[in-house]
């Protein structure tokens, strides 16, 4: 694998790959010194477009802790605001000799474009609505890990999960949807039309308006992040209405299944999509994504840079 | 330069033109003296001599072709075309005629612009460079421009391509205006609030790639204000662009009600879907975007049945840089002159849609008759007509590289693509400006 950019990409078989390397990588972070050579003179750059420092923050442990040199090109203070192009920018620091960039901006599609002009990986670190391939794949793993399963390419099957809110400007949503649906899990988008895809057809996904009645016969309640912008572009009349609706709140917890689990990629808009507070429940798994974020993007740098052959560190 | 229009002879081609009623055509040898066509006789029959003696050999001669859609860019963006470098492009793809768009910086809004592109074109001298004019002033839909004082300075078609214009009121108004000025007015029909921040066809490859869409009723909307608006006013009225299957569907109908309405359709919209973006590479990104299967086909219907009247090609070059840029940020357009008639007769002809005069039709005289162009355009091929002519080989097929184009900038969609049938010769106005596909200045 040279790139990580895409679910789709990365295939089943690879989710498989990731994950179980990912496990052995638990192993490392739970010893006293977390950290192995793995990936010594390798360098790691983020290249974050647009600000999310605990995303970058969790690549730049992971790199750190394979021994990588993990490098942060801070684009609010670079050329980039002095009308530099894309394309001279990445061309710029590849000639630095860079073994990945981790790639976050605003528009779909910028890792693409990015890839053509550098022999580095190219790791997707959220690409506008399109992917947040490393998401999906810490969602993956978190929902194995609380149900005591291991990877396989059918891993999730039996599994409903319910991607809760505006999935339509979601990376996290789409990245998601293809990784549950590609390892057996049923999805359903819950929401608004005017926050579902224009054609949810593309997603091999099924529908719903209605939390109240999805709630109770779901294995994983996925609340997605309601931005408040989504009020001016009318997409809703009213946050209000969104939270009465779409929020969730101790009383619909309540209907939930006994081992339902309870996730959110963060940050978390607590009045809005978040009602109730998830530290009340021992079945929110959000802590624990956060935590196996690590581990899973230690399991990327090291399947992209390691050498080839060398064995999984554990 | 005008350098004085030179004697050519052109051997071995057959004629398809306005007049054929088969595409077998009527094989002859043709003289061209001052511009104009001086012999048309028997293949083999001895003709005067000539300064150039052009080979057609298994070739077709027809009425050069006519663009009514090209952005030149000049005068503000000559980074990523000239009126020149333009010209040439379409001469290499057969064009003796191109309609230039307005939204150039500045913009075809007075007099002094329309007559310096006018002028440009002249230098140039490898086509007729016909300015199209604004219908509103700096094209942002407030006030009308000055209609008369540009069309006697020769302008006869008045759009603000690149955008639509989006008042009502405003537009009823310029439909009544227009209407006694023997001009006509072109709509770019997008209705804006519906495709802010749009950046592909919206449906189920928008909805996978994450991208915002540009939803097929923000065209059709405009198209049905329109036809309600030449209803109401009796104006007629042309539709560049359309690229959806309603369009095509409401422009039937408006035309099956008798109203003076015309149409055209690009190339790309009838041969490329939304599914091109897959790879986000933002030479596929256009406006109005790429669609579905079922939009080609009702296209290439529209086209074959005659709703859509000509084939325009929205010529839009950009330089390099500029579509290197995120998908956002990326300036919409493809190149299209140079490889029209290529997609015109592999995706039209071979396909079995349309009969190759009926595409010759489509690319040559109704267009010309849509610009007002057919007192010199667009003609039948016979003696005394002006010497606006093509010579194509339609037996050659070559694969399209970027990098032989004449335009300034590079970005086609069809790299790589294989097309059949290709220009040979270009004579403008009684010169020959390409022979065997090179441009000739």
């Amino acid at each position: 694998m040279k790139h990580l950019r895409s679910i789709g990409e990365l295939g089943v078989d690879g989710i498989v790959h990731v994950l179980r390397i990912a496990r052995h990588m638990d192993s490392v972070n739970a010893r006293p010194v977390p950290k192995v050579p793995a990936l010594v003179g390798r360098t790691v750059v983020s290249l974050f477009f647009e600000d999310s420092t605990r995303t970058r923050i969790s690549f730049e442990t992971a790199a750190r802790r394979l021994s990588a040199d993990a490098v942060n090109f801070s684009v609010s203070t670079s050329s980039l605001n002095k009308g530099e192009s894309l394309r001279d920018t990445i061309e710029t620091v590849s000639a630095m000799g860079v073994s990945a960039f981790v790639v976050r901006h605003r528009t779909s599609g910028v890792p693409w474009q990015l890839s053509e002009w550098t022999d580095a990986s190219i790791v997707n670190a959220g690409d506008g609505w399109h992917q947040h391939p490393t998401q999906a794949l810490l969602d993956c793993y978190t929902i194995l890990d609380r149900r005591g399963l291991e990877a396989s390419p059918t891993c999730l099957a039996g599994l409903r999960i319910a991607i809760v809110g505006d999935s339509r400007h979601s990376r996290v949503a789409r990245s998601c949807a293809e990784a549950f649906t590609g390892l057996g899990a049923e999805v359903v988008l819950v929401g608004p039309r005017t926050l579902l895809p224009p054609d949810a057809s593309a997603w091999s996904v099924g529908v719903s308006e209605s939390l109240d009645d999805v709630l109770p016969e779901v294995d994983v309640v996925y609340m997605l992040r309601m931005q408040r912008e989504r009020m001016n572009e009318a997409l809703v009349p009213h946050l209000g209405e969104y939270s009465s609706r779409f929020g969730l709140d101790e009383r619909r917890w309540a209907r939930t299944r006994p081992d339902t689990l309870l996730m959110h990629p963060g940050p978390m808009n607590r009045g809005v999509e978040m009602l109730m507070d998830p530290s009340t429940t021992s079945r929110s798994a959000i802590l624990y994504q956060v935590r196996n974020g690590i581990s899973v993007r230690m399991a990327v740098l090291f399947d992209l840079l390691g050498a080839p052959g060398e064995a999984v560190p554990s | 330069m005008t350098d004085r229009p030179s004697s050519i002879v052109v051997r071995g081609a057959r004629i398809v033109d306005s007049t054929s009623t088969d595409d077998a055509g009527r094989p002859a040898d043709l003289r061209v003296e001052d511009g104009r066509i001086s012999h048309c006789v028997e293949p083999g029959s001895p003709l005067p001599e000539a300064d150039t003696n052009l080979d057609a050999a298994g070739c077709i001669v027809t009425s050069g072709l006519v663009d009514l859609h090209v952005h030149l860019r000049e005068p503000g963006r000559e980074e990523s075309e000239t009126i020149e470098s333009g010209s040439r492009a379409a001469a290499r793809g057969g064009f003796t005629a191109v309609v230039a768009m307005p939204n150039t910086e500045p913009p075809h809004d007075s007099r002094v612009v329309v007559e310096f592109v006018r002028e440009q074109g002249r230098r140039a001298g490898l086509c007729e460079v016909v300015p199209s004019g604004c219908i509103t002033i700096g094209r942002a839909g407030e006030h009308l421009v000055t209609f008369a004082e540009l069309r006697d300075v020769g302008v006869r078609l008045f759009t603000d391509d690149g955008s639509g214009v989006q008042d009502p009121q405003l537009m009823r108004r310029a439909l009544e205006y227009a209407r006694d000025l023997d001009i006509t007015l072109a709509q770019h029909c997008e209705v804006a609030s519906l495709t802010r921040g749009a950046v592909m066809h919206e449906g189920a490859c928008c909805s996978r790639l994450g991208l915002p869409g540009w939803p097929a009723v923000a065209e059709e909307l405009m198209v049905h204000r329109d036809i309600e608006l030449c209803r109401l006013t009796g104006a007629g009225m042309h539709f560049l662009h359309l690229s959806t299957a309603r369009s095509v569907e409401l422009v039937r109908a408006a035309k099956a009600d008798g109203l003076k309405v015309t149409a055209e359709a690009a190339p790309h919209h009838f041969t490329l879907t939304d599914e091109a973006l897959g790879g986000f590479d933002p030479v596929f990104k256009v406006n109005p975007p790429l669609r579905t299967p079922a939009d080609i086909a009702a296209l290439r219907a529209g086209l074959a049945d005659g709703t859509i009247d000509a084939i325009a090609t929205d010529h839009a070059p950009h330089a390099p840089r500029l579509k290197e840029q995120p998908l956002d940020e990326a300036p919409p357009g493809m190149l299209g002159l140079e490889t029209a008639l290529g997609l015109a007769l592999t995706h039209l002809v071979d396909t079995g849609s349309m009969s190759l005069r009926a595409v010759l039709g489509a690319l040559s005289w109704r267009p010309a008759r849509i610009a007002r162009l057919d007192d010199r355009q667009g003609r039948p091929v016979a003696v005394g007509e002006p010497a606006n002519l093509v010579v194509v080989d339609p037996a050659a097929t070559w694969t399209v590289r970027p990098d032989e184009t004449a335009s300034r900038s590079r970005n086609t969609p069809y790299v790589g693509h294989t097309l059949r049938g290709r220009v040979r010769h270009t004579i403008f106005e009684g010169r020959a400006v390409v022979v065997d596909g090179t441009a000739t200045r």
